[in-house]
């Protein structure tokens, strides 16, 4: 019989606390007037903040430390991706506001359900069994959904969340049929235990059943990634929801997908590496084109961020076609520069929008260097880092990846990337020319919003992207120690 | 051929007709009622598998709860069943064709045997418990946190209810007793102080004049 162990709480610490503190924040809630609302924001960004003290504090030095009979891992892994998680999580709600409070949603939902999708994050990339990984990634997506209708009066956003709805339940299905296979070959839901017992030689009983299982795994974490060809729902995802939910679900989402592909694929399925690597390297390739060639097209920017995203993700999986532990770490670095750069795009995005005019057409920013340098310049330096342009963020995450994606011998993929890299380049380039180059449609000076800590923050995210790109070292080394501690 | 195996072939062959009628009849109340079949044999299914409370919980949760909700719901809605329809025969060859081709890809891949694969012995049986008894068990002790975590999510579930379907409408005519009751006669009756009238008499004007005027 197992015993229920105590010390399990103190590894879980970070996530109780976040836990208790929502639950207080719900009950503070109910009792604010809509004008004190503030309140909810400044209690939720400190629950932020104390979690990622939490976090970093007790983390583990050496081994990594499992509890609840392996259901919950917290290893380096863990704790780099859950201070990046908590910290573009914080951003949002900084990032948010004044454009919620303009719109009439500036309610406490938003915030309770934000902060139980940064717990399902959470949980989702410490898990260490098949059934924490799908309630965490549920925990995540069923408060997303949630949120991209929170507009509920604006057709676009109800369609936007029924299309999210409908195609995250189908994959959220496709998971749960690939985990069943895995479970019918393996007889457990343990990933270190499947790593163990499974047999992935090609003559084994269960050999193609586990390939089933693994094709459809892969099928579901492409679904919550966006990569091509399962990339339909994101970009109307990222244009009807509105832009506050946007910057979320463009950001932190995607460190926590990482966080559940890894454990996945390495974690439970690491025998049959030369299977899925071959199968992410297509998705990497169609994720590469599709994403660049469809962007060219849009005028709409937040539809343009979108099929960049898509792109990205392309670049992301370069570096698990690595299958080795340099390459999960350029990868992570690569997840993390992106949630980064997308949190400064699309907050510029929110900079601009009033009440009535959202700014999300490329047009919108005409001659913004002329309205207000400043933030034309930091929008630059978002559009030059996300392109890939030397010395930005941008760049080195893209050179880790690539370099990961040549040390695998997969010198093709890595020429095919750097092509649509540089195509890309184009819509980047886009923006930046109408930012400094084009007349502006209203002359006068640029309305900036009254909240402080919206436009430091902002600024602060633009100048990381540069700061990152001279300095990237300390990130990167972290990211490194982050598998060297996993792989001892 | 065993009492249990002609059971589970009845079971399985209702659960499947049941299941294609859910999809294919027109009026969505016999679809609703369909899926309760569906989940009343799958029910019987898991009792011969020897599962008696996943079995139980079935009726109780699915057929006793969700799917009465289901079918008030069908029921009060004024549904247009044409539109609905519109389309299916057009897509259903398509539909069967990609169907047929993926159950043949799946059992040309994995075929039939290796799916015989041979079931771990039944952990209830092992530990002497009843089916409910080592469910329970596993559920507090093993499955704990996973639990704790399904709970969250249930209430995930009640807070994005509110925002979605929350309405503070302007106009509605409903009466809030404590605004009642803080009324002020002032805000409803206006008293307005007049000059009384002087009588026409005094103003010189009879009124014979007036009715012999043409």
């Amino acid at each position: 019989m197992i015993q229920f162990n105590p010390a399990d709480l103190a590894t879980l610490r970070p996530e109780l606390f976040l836990l208790g503190a929502t639950c207080a924040i719900l009950l503070i809630d109910l009792f604010l007037k809509p004008a004190q609302r503030n309140v909810t924001h400044w209690l939720s960004l400190a629950a932020l903040a104390v979690t990622a003290v939490l976090v970093c504090c007790g983390a583990p030095q050496e081994h990594g430390v499992t509890a609840f009979n392996g259901m919950f891992i917290r290893d380096g892994v863990a704790t780099v991706l859950k201070v990046f998680v908590l910290l573009t999580t914080g951003l949002v709600f900084l990032y948010g506001r004044g454009y919620l409070r303009d719109r009439g949603l500036f309610i406490g939902e938003f915030y309770l359900l934000l902060l139980f999708a940064t717990l399902g994050m959470m949980l989702l990339v410490s898990a260490g069994s098949l059934v924490t990984i799908y309630l965490g990634l549920e925990l995540l997506t069923l408060s997303s959904y949630a949120l991209v209708a929170l507009n509920r009066d604006s057709r676009a956003s109800s369609e936007a969340a029924i299309k999210y709805f409908v195609l995250g339940a189908l994959a959220s299905g496709l998971l749960l049929y690939g985990m069943s296979m895995i479970y019918g070959a393996t007889g457990t839901l343990d990933l270190a235990r499947i790593h163990a017992v499974a047999d992935f030689s090609a003559n084994s009983p269960h050999h193609m059943l586990l390939a089933f299982g693994l094709v459809f795994l892969v099928v579901g974490i492409a679904f919550k990634f966006g990569a091509a060809p399962f990339h339909m729902w994101l970009p109307d995802v990222y244009h009807g929801a509105p832009t506050a939910i946007t910057v979320f679900i463009g950001s932190a989402p995607k460190l926590a997908a990482f966080g559940m592909a890894y454990r996945l694929l390495d974690g439970a399925m690491g025998g049959m590496s030369g299977q899925w690597s071959l199968m992410l390297a297509v998705l990497a390739v169609l994720s590469l084109a599709i994403g660049n060639l469809f962007a060219i097209a849009q005028s709409n920017l937040k539809r343009m961020l979108a099929y960049s995203t898509i792109s990205h993700i392309g670049f992301l999986l370069l570096g698990f076609v690595n299958g080795t532990t340099s390459g999960y770490a350029a990868a992570m670095f690569y997840a993390i520069s992106y949630a980064l750069m997308a949190a400064v795009a699309f907050g510029m995005i929110l900079l601009l929008a009033r009440a009535g005019f959202e700014a999300e057409e490329i047009d919108d920013f005409k001659g913004l260097n002329k309205r207000n340098p400043w933030y034309a310049a930091v929008m630059a330096l978002a559009m030059f880092s996300l392109a890939g342009v030397p010395p930005l963020f941008g760049f080195f995450a893209k050179l880790m990846v690539l370099k990961a994606a040549i040390d695998a011998g997969q010198l093709w993929l890595a020429i095919v990337a750097i092509a649509f890299a540089i195509i890309g380049l184009f819509y980047y380039l886009r923006v930046v020319k109408v930012i400094y180059f084009d007349e502006p449609q209203d002359h006068g000076p640029l309305a900036l919003p009254k909240d402080l800590a919206f436009r430091v923050g902002l600024s602060l995210n633009g100048l990381a992207l540069l700061v990152l790109g001279v300095a990237w070292s300390p990130l990167l080394e972290w990211c490194y120690g982050a598998f060297a501690i996993v792989a001892k | 051929m065993s009492f249990q195996l002609i059971c589970f072939y009845a079971f399985a062959a209702i659960a499947v007709g049941a299941a294609l009628a859910v999809v294919t009849v027109k009026n969505p109340v016999h679809a609703a009622l369909s899926l309760v079949l569906t989940f009343f044999t799958t029910a019987c299914v898991w009792l011969l598998a020897d599962a008696e409370f996943l079995a139980i919980a079935l009726v109780l949760v699915y057929v006793g709860a969700v799917m009465v909700l289901f079918l008030f719901v069908v029921m009060m809605l004024d549904l247009d069943l044409e539109p609905l329809r519109e389309g299916f025969i057009r897509a259903l060859p398509f539909g069967v064709i990609v169907a047929v081709v993926m159950l043949a890809e799946m059992l040309a891949l994995i075929g039939v045997r290796s799916m015989d694969i041979v079931a771990p012995a039944d952990p209830a049986a092992a530990a002497g418990l009843s089916n409910v008894e080592w469910l329970a068990t596993a559920l507090f002790s093993e499955f704990l946190l996973p639990f704790e975590v399904a709970a969250l999510i249930l209430t995930v579930g009640i807070i994005a209810a509110v925002p979605l379907t929350l309405r503070h409408r302007k106009g509605v005519k409903a009466q809030d007793p404590a605004r009642q009751v803080r009324v002020d006669p002032r805000d409803r009756i206006r008293v307005v102080k007049m000059a009384a009238e002087t009588s026409a008499v005094q103003n010189g004007t009879l009124p014979n004049q007036e009715s012999s005027a043409p």
